[in-house]
Order: C-alpha cells, then structure tokens, then sequence
C-alpha cells in the first residue's frame, strides 16, 4: 500500500491563515517524506500550532493547498484525517482519569473497534512491539504523566498510522523518559511511519530529526538539517536577532541562610493530589536554589506552603522560616511584610487579575510598600511603581491603564515578576518563570532574576525546564512523589543525574545540620 | 418479631421505595453526564397529574403511564433547550423548573383533587410470591415495580458495561477532551436530560397510579429533592442508589410501624427518620475518598459549549 519514496507523504504549500487581529501562518510550505522525522521549531506565537491545527483538520486554511500522497484534498476535519493515519499527541492530553486505560482506547477508536476488553490483546502487543509498556486496565488517574503519554501514542498507533505528530512531547517528562520515547519514534519512523516533532529544545532536535522546519512570526525562516547547524544558527532563525541569548552566568556560593524548610510534610486531602513528606530545604541569600521535577509532583503543594495560601497549624509554625523567624502558620500578607515575595505559575488569574490595570494590579501585592495613607490609596504613588516597572523591564504595553489580559505571556510575565523584584525582597519564590514565554523576554527575566540575586536577594525557582534552571541556579535539586531529592551545587552535577533524582531516584536526606546546630554539637 | 410482620414490611419498603428509586436513576444518568437538574419534584408532580388525568378520563391505566413520561419528557426539554442549547446556569433553570412543575401541576389538577381511581393491582407470581420473607416484596407487586427492577438493570448495564456508559462519563468527565474526540457532547447531554425527565415523569406516575391512585397537590411530598441527595450521597454508584431508595422505603415504614405498636416517640420526629437514617448511610458509605472521586462527574453542572 506504501507510495513510492520520491512522493511526499504530507507536502503543505502556500498554506496561509488569518485570525482576526495577526496572520497566524504566512505562505507556509513544509513537505514530509515517509519514514521521515521531521522537526516543526518555532517560539511561543510563531505559529506552529496553527500549523498542525490545519494538518490535523483542527481548523481549515484561508489558502494554500494540502497534498497527501500526491493527492490534493481537504482536511475536513479530526475524524478524516485520523482515517487517512494521521495521529496527534497534543501537549495536554485529552485522556479521561476515571477510565481505564483500555476504555480511554476504545472510545477515541470508535464503536467498531471493538470493547475495551476486546482491544486489550492488541492494547498489549502495541505497546511491547515499541517498547512503551501499558497495563491496559489501570485506570489513567493512577498513571504518571509519561504513563499518560504512552497511552496517547499507544491510541494513535493502534491504528495503520501514517503521520504522527507530537506537540512538545519531551515537555512533560524526565531526560531519560525522553531518551525512551526517542527509541520508540525511530522505530516508528524506520517501518514508515513520518513524524513531525514540535519542540523549541535545540538539543533534542538534532539528536533525533533529520529535518527541521523553523517558524518564526508566522513565516518559514529557513529549513535545515539539524545535525549540521549549531545552536546558535538555530536560534538565530527562530528569534532572528540572538543577541542577549547568553547561556551561562556565573555562579553564586551565597551567605547565611535565608529560608529553612525543616522536615515539612504535609497530608493533601485530594486523592488525587500530591503528599509532601519530610522536606528540607535551605536556601541562603544570593544564591539561586533551583527545584526541578515533572509536573504534579508536589510543586504546586510546596508553592502554596510558601506562599501561605496553604498555612500550617501554629503548633507547626517552625516547619518554614525566614530570617530565622517561623512563618509558617502566617498569612500572605504578613509573609510578604516580612520580604516574601511570590511568583505564581499561573499568570493570569493567579499572578494578576486579567481585567484589572496594571497598576491595580501593582498595588495588589505592593500595597504594604507606602502606596497606603490612612487606608486610602495613593493614586500617584501606585501610577509612578506602575510606570517604573513598565520602564525598567522593558514591559510591552501602551501604557499602565492596560488590562493585564491585554498584554502577551512574556510581557505580562516581566510585569509580575518586576512588581516582586521592585519591592527588594528578601526571599522571592518564582514558579516556571519562563513557561510560554518567548526567548527574548526569558532571557531578560533571567538577567532580572541574577541581578536580583547579586543583590543578596535568596532565590527559590520551581521550573520543569531544566535547561532553564542548570543556566540560573547555583544549587539544584528534584521534586518526585512530594519527596525532595538532596541538592547539589549545579557546576558539580549533570542533567542525567538531576534526570534520576526527578524519576525519584534519590536516598533519604540525611539530617539537616545548621551551622548553629551544628555549633551547638561542636560545643557540647 | 413474626415472620409475616417482616414479610409485610419488606413488601412495603420496596412499594415506597420505587418512586425515589426511579427519579435517582434518572437523575443519575443525567448528572453522569455533567448536568445538574434541580427540576425533579416538578417533572415528577406535572408527571403524577398528567398521568393520572389521563387514566381517569379515559380509562386506560397505561396510557396515563406512558403520558406521565412524555410530562416529565417535556418539562426536562425545556430544561434542556434553555440550560443546554442557552447555556443558562444549570442551578437557576432547575429551581425555576420545579417551581414551575409544582405550581402547573396544582393548576391543571385542581378540578381532579380527591377523585377515586381504581389503581395498578399487586400482580403475585405463583409459586415464587410464596417463598417466605422476601417472596411477597420480590414476586406480588404491581407491574410498575417489577418495571422498575427491568430499569435498574438496564441502567446498571448501560453505566457498567456498555459503551453508551464510557460516553455518557466521558463527556460528563471532560466535555473538551471528549468533543475533542468527536463525542456529540451536547447531544448525549440532551438525551440524558429528557431520559432524566422520563424517569421522573415515571416516578410521578407511578405515586398516582399505583402506590396511592389518586391527585392531591404536592403529592411527592419532597421525593425529588430527596432523590437528589441519594444521587450525590451515593457517590454516583448505581448499586448505592437502589440501596439508599430502598433504605429510604424501610424508614418509612418503620416509622408508620413504630406508631403502629405504640411507641411513645412523638410522630414528627419519627417522620424524620427516613431522611436522616437515609443521608446518614450514604455518608458513612461515601467517607472512601478514592472512590468517590472515580465515580464523580467532574464536570458537574458546568455549562458547557463547543467551540474551543
């Protein structure tokens, strides 16, 4: 049934989309061959997911023509181009959790396919011919998250599959689960099957593609062959200028103690949720401690312990320290008196009220900083922070009367994080502080980040990228099970390592020795 | 106690029991499917006096049945059309449509308050009603009962084994990811309201024209809000929901018993009994926190429409 080698298996030209507002895809050629791994590189905004919108039948291009096997046609809609084999694994999975595996299966492949326990056998032999073990009959919620991607691929290969496509597939999993997946892919693409890998981490493009497209406002910046451009020509064609895309900073010892997590644990009441046990944790100021770990695996329980939206009983209140003093069974509010600062993942909703102004939003968690006169609000005051954070960080916007909604993920992102900065913190937790943000903007809120560290500002950073915290932190370690792993300098360890403390790959912390405990000890 | 005694009082907790038995089991698919419909004391009181209107006036018990659904049928339609097809907050429409149900249903049954009807009679099975204890509750009931022990099964099936069950979790789990696989989301939503309304219209039918065959004004006496509960407090589970009707039916009659023999409880806290003993249960069966969360449509009562 396969065509001849020379046809494309997907060949896209002059494909063209406009939303209300931007062109989203701009002239767009791309061509697939079979057995192909082809790499789709762009920014946040470049248009890469409009792009495998229309090649997945998502949405329908204002121009252009599609060609499949040589055949020119209409990607209607989902349905038809999974019946042509096409599969797509989207960044966020699309899977049930009070399913089994096998129900999650047998509802996406159609009545016809069979029962879920008709479909376990062939469940079972898919997923060991490419090496992505899967119960079938566990439910998803009990998955890991690289579990849940498995299933993904497993559903997309359990039909004849033509054309894959992964939506930053590595994203969500460990160094070595990557590595795992990439096996799989080659496999895949080695009986004929194409691929096309969306991602931005250079590294792992050209470990595993033969090609790459780069995107980058809309319009193809150039095609290459990944394994023969550096990291820099790469990145010169996804942001254009790379200037200020330095990758290393020099590294920080840091001086006393700043924060001190002592053994906190910490019972989550949803089943689903993630448990915290016996964290110890310390970080000093002028240092930068990084945190890494897969999605779902305590971060957002820890975030909440810091910031004090989730408060520890008095009894425990010793648990979490700044400066020498517990906070843990404090309000926001008054952690913030103390020099806490906080940068939520979330932006909006969470790290500003979307439909507020800027500098409403400044004054939200800035007010204890004199913008207050006998309760009243100092209008001025608020307007010029506003104004100065604007300035300072480069911040996007016509001005500071725009809603935060307005303003784009990396803008608003420079925002928030100079609202923290500017109220000269003691201790600033940031969560994923470049998540969705562009290159440009991510690099200017790393130098922020070192400024404010250099500064003698302690630093705690929660991220999933790792590259992103091996460039900034000085001492890094790894979330797995609501369990920490021990940290370690960064200069002194490797990703694969930090890969295995994120798989949970770590002994039990030894116990912690403060250096007043520790001359206490020396004393008696 | 005697065994006829026992005999008699299974018997009578299986007869109050269906009409809550048969509003939760439709009210179970309906909020499997994400969809919070507060409106079943009116679908089920505009389904007793359109039922029993009909089989007064034209002599037919089953077809006054079969329009009691099509009532309660009706009333969820215009649930459906204004929270589904509007996306009107699920809450506020289902409220006014028991108001709504409760006072169209005294209006239209004014003129037929306390006429007598010659109801469904008890139908015993040879042999099988003869068996002690449970004989009388499983094998002398009228027809209805044994109806309703059909659509218990029926939906015990559907949500446990069959596919029609994956989609109706499905959707009421996750409605993006399932219109994101090609499931008619709004249309499994519809359809599980207007069984809903059917099942409700039943129950409504099934109060006047067998257990008591006759209309008064507010003769559900709160089954529906107590359905509701059942639904909820059996964490979902088809199984837990004919238990806790059932229960329901056996506190009922232990109270009328309890007066009965004379106790010297005062009748109105004894009348509460049903509904505490009822909750109570079903709380202490729901504490498994893992397993109700499986069973729980997430989505529950999120107005929802395609497009993103």
């Amino acid at each position: 049934m396969s065509s001849s080698p020379s046809v494309p298996r997907l060949q896209l030209s002059g494909i063209s989309k406009r939303y209300p507002g931007c062109l989203a895809n701009d002239r767009i050629d791309l061509s697939i061959a079979p057995g192909e791994i082809h790499a789709l590189l762009g920014e946040n905004g470049a248009g890469k997911s409009t792009l495998m919108k229309i090649i997945y039948g998502v949405t329908q291009p204002d121009s252009g023509e599609i060609r499949w096997q040589g055949e020119p046609l209409k990607m209607r809609d989902p349905a038809m181009a999974r019946s042509l084999g096409v599969g797509m694994v989207f960044q966020h999975f699309s899977l049930f959790e009070t399913l089994s595996v096998a129900e999650n299966i047998a509802l996406a492949m159609g009545a016809a396919a069979g029962t879920p326990k008709q479909l376990e056998p062939k469940i079972r032999e898919v997923s060991q011919r490419y090496g992505m073990a899967l119960e079938p009959g566990r439910l998803v919620h009990s998955l890991s998250i690289g579990e849940r991607q498995r299933v993904e691929i497993v559903r997309c290969l359990m039909q004849d599959i033509k054309l894959l496509i992964l939506d930053e597939p590595t994203s969500v999993l460990t160094p070595q689960e990557a590595d795992e997946l990439f096996v799989t892919l080659r496999r895949l693409a080695a009986e004929g099957c194409s691929i096309l890998f969306i991602s931005h981490k250079l590294g792992e493009v050209r470990a595993l593609c033969q090609s790459a497209t780069v995107l980058r406002g809309g319009k193809v910046s150039g095609h290459c062959i990944p394994a023969e451009c550096s990291d820099l020509q790469l990145a010169r064609l996804m942001v254009g200028d790379a200037e200020g895309l330095e990758s290393s900073y020099p590294k920080a010892g840091g001086g006393l103690p700043r924060l001190r997590v002592d053994d906190l644990s910490w019972h989550n009441a949803d089943p689903f949720g993630c448990t915290l046990s016996q964290i110890r944790l310390e970080v000093r100021s002028g240092e930068i401690v990084g945190i890494a770990g897969v999605a779902g695996n305590g971060q957002d329980e820890l975030l909440a312990l810091l910031s004090g939206e989730t408060r520890l009983p008095r009894s425990e209140r010793e648990r979490i320290s700044l400066d020498t003093q517990p906070i843990a069974d404090l309000y926001p509010d008054a952690r913030r008196k103390l020099g806490l600062a906080f940068v939520p993942a979330e932006r909006l909703g969470h790290g500003a009220v979307p439909d507020m102004s800027l500098s409403d939003n400044a004054l939200l968690t800035a007010f204890q900083q004199g913008l207050l006169s006998k309760g009243l609000i100092q209008r001025g005051k608020v307007r010029a922070l506003a104004d100065e954070i604007i300035q300072r960080f480069a911040v996007k916007t016509p001005d500071a009367d725009a809603p935060a909604r307005s303003l784009s993920g990396g803008n608003l992102q420079k925002f928030i994080l100079g609202r923290e900065i500017l109220q000269n913190p003691k201790l600033l937790v940031a969560a994923h502080p470049t998540w969705g943000v562009d290159v440009g903007a991510a690099a200017a809120i790393h130098r922020a980040l070192i400024a404010l560290r250099d500064a003698g500002a302690a630093i705690l950073v929660i991220s999933e990228d790792l590259d992103e915290l091996f460039q900034i932190s000085d001492r890094i370690g790894a979330l797995c099970s609501g369990k920490l792993s021990p940290l370690a300098a960064t200069a002194e360890t490797e990703a694969v390592e930090v890969g295995r403390w994120m798989a949970g790959e770590f002994a039990p912390l030894p116990p912690i020795t403060s250096p007043l405990a520790a001359a206490a000890a020396s004393l008696s | 106690m005697d065994l006829d005694l026992l005999s008699n009082i299974f018997y009578a907790m299986v007869r109050t029991g269906t009409p809550l038995l048969l509003v939760a089991l439709g009210e179970l698919i309906c909020e499997k499917s994400g969809v919070l419909n507060l409106g079943q004391e009116g679908m089920m009181l505009f389904g007793a006096v359109i039922g029993f209107i009909v089989a007064l006036s034209t002599g037919n018990l089953w077809l006054g049945v079969l329009l009691a659904m099509s009532a309660g049928m009706l009333l969820s339609m215009l649930f459906a059309a204004v929270a589904l097809g509007f996306n009107a907050n699920q809450v506020a429409t289902g409220l006014a449509l028991t108001i709504f149900g409760v006072g169209l249903s005294t209006f239209v049954g004014a003129a037929w308050v306390g006429k007598p009807l010659a109801g469904f009679e008890p139908i015993a099975i040879p042999l099988l009603s003869e068996i002690p204890l449970i004989g009388r509750m499983l094998f002398a009931q009228d027809i209805l009962v044994y109806l309703s022990f059909a659509l218990f099964g029926l939906v015990a099936w559907v949500l446990l084994k069959s596919r029609i069950g994956l989609i109706i979790q499905a959707v009421g789990e996750n409605p993006d990811a399932a219109s994101a696989m090609g499931l008619p989301v709004l249309r499994v939503r519809t359809l599980a309201v207007l069984f809903g309304g059917a099942m409700a219209g039943l129950a409504g039918g099934y109060l006047s024209l067998a257990y008591t065959p006759m209309w008064a004004e507010n003769m559900t006496a709160g089954r529906g809000w107590i359905a509701l509960a059942l639904v909820v407090f059996a964490s979902w589970r088809v199984f837990r929901v004919l238990l806790g009707a059932y229960l329901f039916g056996l506190a009922s009659i232990i109270h009328l018993v309890a007066q009965g023999i004379g106790l010297s409880i005062p009748s109105n806290l004894l009348a509460m009994l049903p509904y505490v003993a009822t909750i109570l249960v079903l709380v202490l069966l729901s504490r498994d926190a893992i397993k109700t969360r499986l069973f729980a449509p997430v989505s529950l009562g999120k107005p929802w429409q395609p497009g993103h």
